[in-house]
């Protein structure tokens, strides 16, 4: 149910902001943050459901083929939440560092597809690629570290407010 | 627990995933023909299936025609073969029919030709010892044969008769070392005595060293000796040796064919009253 909740919530977030763009390109995947966030939360199965649904949603949303971004979100979270389980990932580095990884893994099969499909030409991709891979990796660092310092700071008001009574 | 057992497996489970975006893929996107890929793929995947199909129904069609369904054809082909055996004794029934037809045709000819009282006779069988060239025909004294009758046919003298019975009559061939006929050069009118010789072949002899005689001249009866019709062909000069006594030593080749000997003509008519000329 959160893990629904938070795809719906990054997804209506990403279209909201959808007007932040950097030379032609979406410089923040929030869907895909939330994705490699759910997977290192809880494993590689959830990661590989939440990027499939996710990436479908986001398919149907915003590109003319549905399924190209799903795969590519749905291998992600997988392999997301395969490296969670193999190393410790709750520093800032190494998940900033596995949030570049993931957007790199995922432009490389969003883009190697269409442009294996002949669907469409991605002229000089590097550096958009870059830019988001950047963009997500200080986004998510930021994102997971405020979402972990919320959740303990309620889980702590909780038990102050047990306390008291 | 079914969904705790696929939590167990999530490399099963990815592909499962990607195999569902693959064809999800493939349901939108076109080849280059225009068509869907995952219609492509799909047709061509159960093409395949169905090639292996037909394979597999072709297979076992044959193994039921080819072993299965082979089970009566040997007796089938049993009774092909007799029958074929029955048409092959058939078309050599046939085929004698024919010849025989030919050679009475030829006989029916020469017995036009040479105006002479004939009986027509078969052969039905040959002599009993190699050392004596007879045959055996089926006219014997019921229909006229006598003995010392001529015996000829299409192709020339055959021989006499020696030994008529009630409804057969042995036949001496010419060709037998104790026949002989009375001979002439047909070229030169130059005359002799024509013997078997025993071997197949005849011996001309008494013809003087004078006379012109050459390979290749025909000989044929002379009729000087009471038995044959004058003018019948006896056979051709094959050789011309000189002999002792000034006498030529001649070898004959018989026109007749005597190993092929089936049908033929008794004369029933005196050598004195000669056929047509030669």
């Amino acid at each position: 149910m959160k893990t629904a909740a938070a795809i719906l919530i990054a997804l209506a977030v990403q279209t909201t902001l959808a007007g932040l763009v950097i030379r032609g390109t979406a410089a923040i995947d929030l869907v895909l943050i939330v994705v490699v966030y759910l997977a290192l939360k809880s494993g590689p199965v959830t990661g590989l459901v939440a990027g499939t649904v996710a990436g479908l949603i986001q398919d149907a949303l915003s590109t003319p083929i549905l399924g190209i971004g799903g795969l590519a979100k749905t291998m992600v979270g997988f392999l997301s939440g395969v490296l969670a389980t193999q190393f410790i990932l709750d520093g800032p580095l190494p998940r900033f560092v596995l949030l570049v990884m993931a957007t790199a893994l995922h432009a490389g099969i969003f883009m190697g597809l269409y442009v294996l499909l002949d669907l469409r030409q991605f002229p000089d991709p590097v550096p958009a690629v870059i830019g988001q891979a950047l963009g997500n990796g200080f986004v998510g660092v930021v994102g997971f570290q405020l979402i972990e310092w919320l959740s303990g700071f309620v889980d702590r008001r909780r038990a102050g407010q047990f306390l008291k009574r | 627990m079914a969904l705790a057992d696929i939590r167990q497996r999530p490399g099963m489970l990815l592909g499962a995933a990607v195999l569902l975006h693959v064809v999800l893929i493939s349901a939108q996107v076109n080849t280059a023909s225009g068509l869907p890929v995952l219609q492509v793929v799909t047709f061509g995947s159960f093409a395949e299936v169905q090639r292996g199909a037909m394979a597999v129904v072709d297979g076992v069609g044959n193994l039921w025609s080819g072993y299965v369904a082979l089970r009566g054809v040997r007796g089938e082909n049993d009774a092909l073969k007799q029958e074929l055996r029955t048409l092959q004794v058939r078309l050599q029934r046939e085929h004698a029919e024919a010849q025989r037809t030919g050679n009475l045709r030829q006989l029916l000819e020469l017995r036009e030709r040479a105006n002479l009282d004939t009986i027509a006779a078969e052969v039905i069988a040959a002599a009993a010892s190699p050392e004596f060239r007879t045959v055996t025909i089926d006219k014997g004294t019921g229909e006229g044969v006598r003995a010392d009758m001529a015996v000829i046919s299409p192709a020339g003298v055959v021989g006499r008769v020696i030994l008529p019975s009630g409804r057969a009559s042995k036949v001496q061939l010419l060709i037998d070392r104790n026949a002989a006929a009375g001979a002439l050069i047909e070229r030169t009118r130059v005359q002799g005595v024509v013997e078997g010789f025993g071997d197949g072949s005849l011996r001309m002899e008494y013809v003087l060293g004078t006379a012109d005689v050459k390979p290749g001249d025909l000989v044929v009866t002379s009729g000087i000796d009471g038995i044959y019709p004058k003018g019948f062909v006896i056979g051709t000069i094959e050789q011309v040796d000189r002999g002792t006594g000034g006498y030529y030593v001649i070898t004959v080749r018989p026109a007749v064919d005597f190993t092929r000997l089936e049908e033929v003509l008794v004369v029933r008519t005196p050598a004195a009253s000669p056929g047509s000329e030669p």
